[in-house]
């Protein structure tokens, strides 16, 4: 067999693993099967970087999203509310309608910029520098900005995550 | 077939089977050692002092039905071992036993095991959540907390070898410590990652999640047969993970007294050094009493997050300077 087929069949191999992971995580009732598909997609994402030669990039996914992420939102449901006080919740058709509205404008806001964006023709292999030690450079001078930011994303989650249990608390649902 | 694809069927095949063997020899000294310490002679019956226990445990557990308890998620509850097992193989493919004696040379090697010893813990998780079994969900809890908690002052007291040396491939890091080990200029790192590795691979006295005298057997206490061994065979593949990590960043590695066809034979001084650390990882379980939980979370948060911090911050000044 040759060599690109192989990688090729890899290629889809990760992104059966991603549809079939985010199907699962949004379909199952069960919280731990959900989060479990959501770790598969991680898996298959990571699976694209590797595809993409990008073997640092994919060892963070696996070890920011996989090992810590996913782990961090069972372990704040699983603390945060017992199955009771989960079933009291209604969940009615006015949710499933704001769900859909929400995730419609979420992928035309997405399917915009992915449209509008002016693609540039990435490098070929040896083309530009790809070594760990000038990605940090980049990311401290030239996109100092958008590394930044992303902090800033980082620390609106937490303070969400504290007005979130604030107001539980103010509800008596502790 | 192709070479290259021969050549990784041969690795993971030795990989699989040296895991099997660390997990005999460990299971082995673990006894005899407990034995020891509590002036007994523990394994005697079965072969000369009693070595060839391991073989006929291990048969016993294959022989061993796995039951699934009622009311457990049967899926989840079947994944969980498989899930356990199978990234605590793969950091065995990058380590470098000696020169010539690794698998895989990969420039970013130690971001590769920290990531896969990182999956672990989903898998125990998964484990104790699947079980429908409150000793198992509370020794989930315990372990994954503890192991979020302990995975910082580690990976800030790797870091700090990583600002010395600049490289994250461990024959980098073996070679930068060509006149002196690290231990000697990062002590403090040394320790802090020793205690954190005891805690990350459930070792007493930070067996909170496996305390067997308040939750059976914490998160694996419903499994039996093989499923109880795998995650046997992850929990020492772990501790040999983290004993191997601290060898290269703090004990120079397969470097020793040179013996003939050193590319080699390397191999000989790393084994002894990373038994060494496992003998000190078996002798204080056998010497030092459990903590309590609250001890536990105080020790990690208020000693040792604010003193590798520290370590790390005199460390990046100190190479800035020189």
């Amino acid at each position: 067999m040759a060599y690109g087929t192989l990688t090729e069949i890899f290629f889809y191999l990760f992104i059966i693993m991603i549809v079939f992971g985010a199907l699962v995580a949004v379909s199952s009732p069960i919280l731990m099967k959900a989060v479990m598909g959501l770790a598969m997609a991680m898996f298959g994402t990571a699976g694209l970087y590797l595809y993409l030669n990008s073997p640092f990039l994919a060892l963070m996914q696996i070890l920011i999203y996989v090992g810590a992420v996913c782990i961090m939102i069972v372990f704040g449901i699983m603390v945060g509310y017992t199955p009771k006080q989960l079933a009291a919740y209604a969940i009615g058709p006015k949710n499933t309608i704001l769900a859909l509205v929400t995730s419609l404008l979420t992928l035309g806001v997405l399917q915009l910029g992915l449209s509008r964006t002016q693609w540039v023709q990435a490098q070929g292999a040896g083309g530009g520098d790809c070594s760990l030690a000038a990605l940090g450079e980049a990311l401290m001078t030239r996109y100092g900005l958008a590394f930044e930011l992303i902090s800033v994303v980082l620390m609106i989650a937490m303070v969400g995550a504290v007005a979130i249990t604030w107001n539980g608390k103010r509800r008596g649902l502790k | 077939m192709p070479p290259e694809l021969l050549r990784m069927i041969i690795a993971a095949v030795l990989v699989v089977a040296f895991v099997f063997l660390n997990a005999m020899i460990l299971g082995y000294m673990e006894r005899k050692v407990s034995a020891h310490i509590q002036r007994r002679p523990g394994l005697m019956e079965v072969g000369p002092h009693g070595v060839l226990q391991l073989i006929v445990d291990g048969l016993k557990l294959i022989g061993k039905q796995l039951v699934v308890p009622e009311g457990s998620n049967k899926f989840l509850f079947r994944l969980a071992p498989v899930l356990s097992f199978a990234p605590c193989v793969l950091p065995f493919v990058v380590l470098p036993f000696a020169r010539k004696l690794q698998i895989v040379s990969m420039d970013i090697s130690l971001i590769f095991i920290l990531a896969m010893t990182s999956i672990n813990v989903i898998a125990i998780l998964v484990a104790g959540w699947a079980s429908n079994n409150k000793y198992s969900l509370f020794g989930t809890f315990r372990s994954v907390a503890q192991a979020v908690s302990y995975e910082i002052p580690m990976l800030l007291s790797i870091l700090s070898i990583i600002l010395i040396t600049s490289t994250f491939s461990l024959q980098g890091i073996i070679a930068a410590q060509k006149y002196y080990w690290f231990i000697l200029i990062q002590p403090l790192a040394f320790i802090i990652y020793f205690i954190s590795g005891l805690a990350e691979t459930n070792r007493a006295p930070f067996d909170m999640p496996e305390a067997e005298s308040e939750l059976t057997a914490g998160f694996h206490t419903e499994y039996s047969g093989m499923g109880f061994s795998f995650f046997f065979l992850a929990e020492y593949a772990n501790m040999f993970t983290v004993c191997s990590i601290a060898t290269v960043l703090f004990l120079g590695g397969w470097k020793g007294i040179p013996l003939p066809l050193g590319d080699y034979t390397g191999i000989f001084w790393f084994m002894l050094k990373v038994y060494g650390l496992l003998f000190v990882m078996i002798w204080v379980r056998w010497t030092y009493p459990r903590v309590r939980f609250d001890q536990l979370m105080t020790f990690c948060w208020k000693y040792l997050i604010p003193f590798s911090l520290a370590n790390l911050l005199i460390t990046a000044v100190l190479v800035k300077l020189i």
